[in-house]
């Protein structure tokens, strides 16, 4: 996929620069486009570093066991057609609770193991995704982290006044997102059903 | 309401510092292996971010960025939207780096604390690299087809992207 976008906006960027005559400003964007990348990535690290490490001792202090053990009736409410205390279960609010915290290193290996075992535990139709898998895939495509800390990380780089004042904002947009999302997996769960 | 933002940080370092020191959690050493952790996962994102920062400056500099820009801005301005938001709001599903890149090209010209600087912010810290998940997922398990999976996870993103203007305005009203 990244191949054809990075590929396309390259061959747009020098048809749209030899349209518009702006070709020289063009060639000074290949030189700076690549340098502006390691500038922002070192300046940046400092603080992702500092997250980073902070999450770890979260982690080492049993933070994140304490939160899925919070979430997982939630979860497996979510989730129908698995048993509570089940391995899948227990994966998919590892997964959750990583994704929470902003573990996005953590998460994605959780929910690997989330998807492995509810495939185990209510084997289907090859190839089909039950609905659960369905939900649970969407619930990882929207956002749910806490602190958004990359992106006030950002903001902090190109002189926010207030890096992190975008956090309760972030918050209803995000839950208004994955309530939009898993109502129309329902929606679309019920159609299927009876269609 | 505006003052939360200020207390989010120290206050989420403070429990986490807490939580450690009652668990005898060696903090000190532990906080540096995440850090180092940290470091390593910067460093190896720095390639992708180093191709497609490449890639968003050319577009920028090439005008074509102002061109999608001007196309979409009749659509923009039904909805309250910043035109100049929505080439981001359209690669974000696909690229995670590639988003980021855009995101901090913004920047330059939007600065994080204008109304499209916000909404670039909320945006991106309320939307998720979508098709990446799907992909990982499914393929993990090797799920062919992944049924309303993609409509259901774009309902999320359109609602994000709708309601992060809306949330813009709410939380920080324009002045005048």
């Amino acid at each position: 996929m990244l191949n054809k976008i990075w590929a396309g906006m390259i061959l747009i960027s020098f048809l749209c620069a030899l349209a518009t005559g702006r070709m020289e400003a063009l060639s000074k964007a290949v030189l700076t486009g690549s340098q502006r990348a390691v500038e922002l990535t070192f300046s940046m690290a400092g603080m992702m570093c500092a997250w980073t490490g902070l999450l770890k001792i979260a982690q080492q202090g049993g933070l994140t066991a304490i939160l899925a053990r919070v979430l997982r009736p939630a979860v497996s409410r979510l989730l129908p057609g698995y048993r509570q205390d089940g391995e899948a279960m227990q994966a998919a609010s590892l997964n959750i609770t990583a994704n929470l915290l902003g573990l996005g290193n953590a998460a994605t290996p959780l929910g690997i193991a989330a998807m492995k075992a509810m495939v185990r535990e209510a084997p289907n139709r090859e190839g089909m995704p039950n609905r659960a898998m369905i939900r649970f895939v969407v619930l990882n495509t929207a956002s749910i982290q806490l602190m958004p800390t990359y992106i006030a990380t950002l903001r902090a780089q190109y002189g926010s006044a207030a890096p992190f004042e975008i956090t309760p904002a972030v918050w209803v947009v995000s839950a208004a997102a994955l309530t939009a999302a898993l109502t129309m997996c329902r929606l679309l769960e019920g159609r299927r059903l009876h269609g | 309401m505006d003052k939360l933002g200020g207390w989010l940080l120290p206050g989420a370092v403070v429990i986490i510092l807490l939580f450690g020191l009652v668990r005898r959690v060696p903090v000190f050493d532990v906080f540096l292996q995440g850090a180092n952790e940290g470091l390593s996962s910067s460093l190896s994102i720095l390639p992708a971010l180093i191709g497609l920062m490449m890639g968003v400056t050319m577009l920028e500099a090439s005008g074509a960025l102002d061109m999608v820009s001007a196309l979409l801005r009749p659509a923009a301005e039904q909805l309250g939207f910043p035109p100049e938001v929505l080439p981001l709001a359209l690669l974000r599903p696909f690229s995670g780096s590639g988003s980021t890149a855009l995101a901090a090209s913004l920047f330059e010209s939007c600065p994080p604390d204008s109304f499209a600087g916000r909404v670039i912010s909320v945006l991106m810290g309320s939307s998720e690299t979508t098709f990446y998940a799907v992909a990982v997922y499914f393929g993990a398990v090797g799920v062919k087809k992944s049924r309303w999976t993609i409509p259901a996870a774009l309902t999320g993103d359109l609602t994000a992207l709708a309601a992060s203007a809306a949330a813009v305005l709410l939380w920080f009203p324009p002045a005048g």
